[in-house]
């Protein structure tokens, strides 16, 4: 249809569409969302249906410190963010630091949970339904942390090569979005493995 | 204006040596290219799903047949099922969203084009090892090779203790790779429409073919992934000794049920949806009418994905659930087809009083409208409970979702093959070939699935390997299996088409159908670029816009 004239140019200078990477991020939340829900309703459809002990109640502890960890450090990213945004890239960068170390104890608390639950309480994933269905749905929260710090050390790295400034600030916010689902993960499990589910 | 194209493919863009050519395709991450590379593997999966398919019918032919074993037989009905839905429909349908959806909307390409290309590889993949259990799936002994678990591999038939080999796993991790490029490429998708609209493409101006992929995307998100999570339930099952689905140790098969069917209706959506999509494009065109309701299309489509979230225990009536459960799944899935009877009823008024042009994508519109009614038809008698304790787990069942997947899905998806054919290779596909390919199909679709209903109500179980004479079902079965050998005629008569029409066919120009979409404003096949200046639009028919100054939609909308 070349020849036909271009359409009226009334192009409006005002067209603004949300940030691409940002809806993909929100979409990729939506559908781990439902992953974590499938492994979550397991975990509550078989609470004391296990045939054989050790039980939650037996055996489980309610990990504060390491979750006063994680979730502080969705504030450290977020004030991160923000200083990137202002340009302070020294403030940047120590509080990334910071968010991946909180991270980091919170990873090594499970480990540590882990460690006790196996080697004192012989507690393994094919043990019974609880620990089939603990190890799964918390291990595949510390997945997901996993990968979030691997993704937080590679800015980081960036970061102190020089890379990453204000302008890359739409992008970093991006992956502290993702690190806030992480948090948020984490509450629903918190609640569902160590409050209701003793 | 956009399809100024800029010459940057000069002759010696022909006569570069296939290692090159093929290197370039291999790499890409063109939205077109990856489009037409998932069509063509969908493709070829079409023509193995479909022996497969011919070989499960050769076996019913006759009472008492042995053309294949018992054996062989399970693995052929699972291997075609699952073949069909996650190699055929998904990609087939991502493959034209890939192409179609960037031109629609006005941009030059998805809005993460190398995740496209990794969502395509995924995908290949899954296949490939679905296909590589013939070779693999010998994990011990006489354990046997293709997976035998029915498509939806119902616990505790997959468990370890009696689905063993490596089979099943592969069936698993297929599923989950394919799964896994799904989800991205819904991820892709939403992006492109939501992030990527050239300027004055509000969402009430989107092509409907936009907004039913967008509807359709965010479904994938909800709905495979449930299934990606009980997969990775089922490999911790059979792997780490877990026990979410082993009911010696307390744990539940009717869980898996859950779970998959989460999965499972949606899905049945996640495909039509598409087919919604094409037909919605399609009709206007063929009836010189814009869309009929285009606002209520909309609503009913976002309508139709919400309901068909909380209908996915009617495939589970016989598991014995309690009455309100019954109840609700009963009242949820009928009320599905009020949405979907809304879409209907605004097709045919898109072409009542229309000039009606009965080229091939319409005849494939209009045998599709036919179809999926009947189909939606024994979908509200099956989705009543009482009548559904007879019938679930009878070849009435498989008649009726036939009759939504080949009656409804693939009849549209013809359509689309004749309508974009022309925009992708730049030809149109041979007339009378395709109109043989419809009557054929058509003929041998009703002689297959219309028959295939009353051995189901005759009390015909599915996946049976054989039966005994004297049931009133022999004829019958005998008259559906001559009518798959007639589908199969059509298909190679398409096949014929597709090939001959690449090299012969007329050249079909920017816009064979004049027609109102962004995609016809662009040379066929289109530029790497898609469009040279990003257009904008003032309507939801641009191109009516363009070729009727004195007249524009934009003064009406």
């Amino acid at each position: 249809m070349s020849t036909i004239a271009t359409p009226l140019p009334e192009t409006s200078a005002a067209w603004k569409l949300p940030y691409r990477a940002k809806v993909g991020m929100a979409s990729l939340i939506i559908a781990e969302s439902a992953i974590f829900t499938i492994f979550v309703v397991a975990y509550l459809f078989y609470l004391g249906k296990s045939l054989s002990g050790p039980t939650p109640r037996e055996v489980l502890e309610t990990p504060i410190f390491y979750t006063i960890c994680l979730l502080s450090s969705s504030l450290t990213i977020h004030f991160a963010g923000k200083f990137l945004e202002r340009g302070r890239r020294g403030a940047f960068l120590l509080l990334w630091l910071l968010t991946i170390v909180l991270g980091g104890l919170f990873l090594f608390g499970t480990g540590q949970e882990w460690h006790r639950l196996i080697y004192e309480h012989g507690l393994t994933i094919s043990t019974n339904l609880f620990g089939t269905t603990y190890y799964s749905l918390v291990g595949l929260h510390g997945f997901h942390v996993t990968v979030g710090l691997i993704m937080l050390t590679i800015v980081l790295l960036f970061g102190l090569a020089g890379r990453v400034g204000p302008e890359q600030s739409a992008r970093v916010d991006v992956l502290s979005l993702y690190w806030h689902f992480v948090d948020a993960v984490w509450v629903v499990v918190f609640t569902v493995v160590y409050v209701l589910g003793r | 204006m956009s399809s100024d194209a800029i010459a940057i493919r000069t002759a010696a863009d022909t006569d570069r040596p296939w290692v090159s050519v093929l290197h370039e395709w291999v790499t890409t991450v063109d939205h077109k290219r990856l489009g037409v590379l998932y069509i063509l593997y969908a493709l070829f999966f079409l023509v193995v799903g479909g022996v497969e398919a011919t070989l499960i019918r050769i076996q019913l032919m006759w009472p008492h047949n042995d053309f294949i074993s018992p054996q062989v037989f399970n693995r052929l009905f699972t291997m075609h099922g699952t073949t069909m839905i996650f190699f055929v429909a998904m990609p087939i349908l991502f493959g034209f969203a890939n192409y179609l959806v960037p031109l629609m909307v006005g941009a030059r390409d998805m809005a993460f084009p190398r995740l496209n290309a990794f969502s395509f590889w995924l995908t290949a993949f899954g296949g490939m090892l679905l296909y590589f259990s013939l070779l693999g799936g010998n994990g011990l002994y006489g354990a046997g090779n293709a997976p035998d678990v029915g498509w939806w591999a119902y616990a505790p038939l997959a468990s370890r203790a009696f689905s063993p080999g490596n089979s099943s796993d592969y069936w698993t991790i297929a599923l989950l790779a394919s799964g896994f490029g799904s989800i991205a490429t819904a991820i892709n998708i939403i992006a492109t429409i939501i992030s990527m609209r050239c300027p004055g493409m509000t969402l009430g101006r989107m092509p409907l073919f936009a907004w039913m992929n967008l509807v359709m995307s965010g479904m994938v998100l909800l709905a495979i992934s449930p299934l990606s999570a009980a997969q990775i339930m089922l490999l911790v099952d059979r792997y780490l000794g877990g026990h979410f689905f082993d009911t010696q140790a307390g744990g539940s098969a009717t869980l898996w049920m859950h779970f998959f069917w989460i999965f499972g209706h949606p899905e049945v959506y996640v495909l039509i949806i598409p087919c919604f999509a094409f037909v919605s494009e399609i009709i206007p065109v063929f009836s010189r009418k814009p869309i009929f309701g285009y606002p209520v299309m909309v609503g009913a489509t976002v309508c139709i994905a919400f309901v068909s979230m909380s209908v996915w225990a009617h495939h589970m009536f016989t598991i014995g659930m309690n009455s309100y459960a019954n109840s609700f799944f009963t009242i949820t899935t009928m009320a599905v087809g009020v949405p979907t009877g809304i879409k209907i009823f605004n097709w045919l008024g898109t072409m009542w009083g229309g000039k009606l042009l009965f080229r091939t994508p319409m005849l494939f519109c209009i045998g599709f409208l036919f179809q999926f009614l009947i189909a939606g038809l024994t979908g509200i008698m099956l989705s009543s409970s009482p009548f559904n304790w007879q019938l679930s787990g009878s070849y009435f069942v498989v008649a009726h979702f036939h009759y939504v997947i080949v009656g409804g899905i693939l009849f549209a998806l013809f359509g689309a093959f004749y309508y974009w054919y022309p925009k992708i290779t730049g030809r149109m596909l041979n007339e009378s070939l395709g109109k043989l390919h419809f009557w054929l199909f058509l003929i041998g679709f009703h002689l297959t699935f219309d028959l295939m209903h009353i051995p189901g109500l005759l009390g015909m179980p599915r996946r049976i390997y054989t039966y005994e004479p004297g049931r009133g079902w022999d004829t019958l079965n005998f008259l559906v299996t001559i009518g798959t050998f007639v589908q199969a005629m059509a298909i190679l008569v398409f096949v014929a088409n597709l090939i001959t029409s690449y090299f012969r066919g007329a050249k079909a120009g920017n816009d064979p159908w004049d027609a109102w979409t962004l995609e016809w404003t662009v040379s066929s096949p289109p530029p790497a670029y898609n469009f040279a200046s990003v257009p904008t639009v003032l309507s939801r028919r641009p191109l009516w816009d363009l070729k009727h100054p004195e007249d524009p939609d934009s003064r009406y909308e």
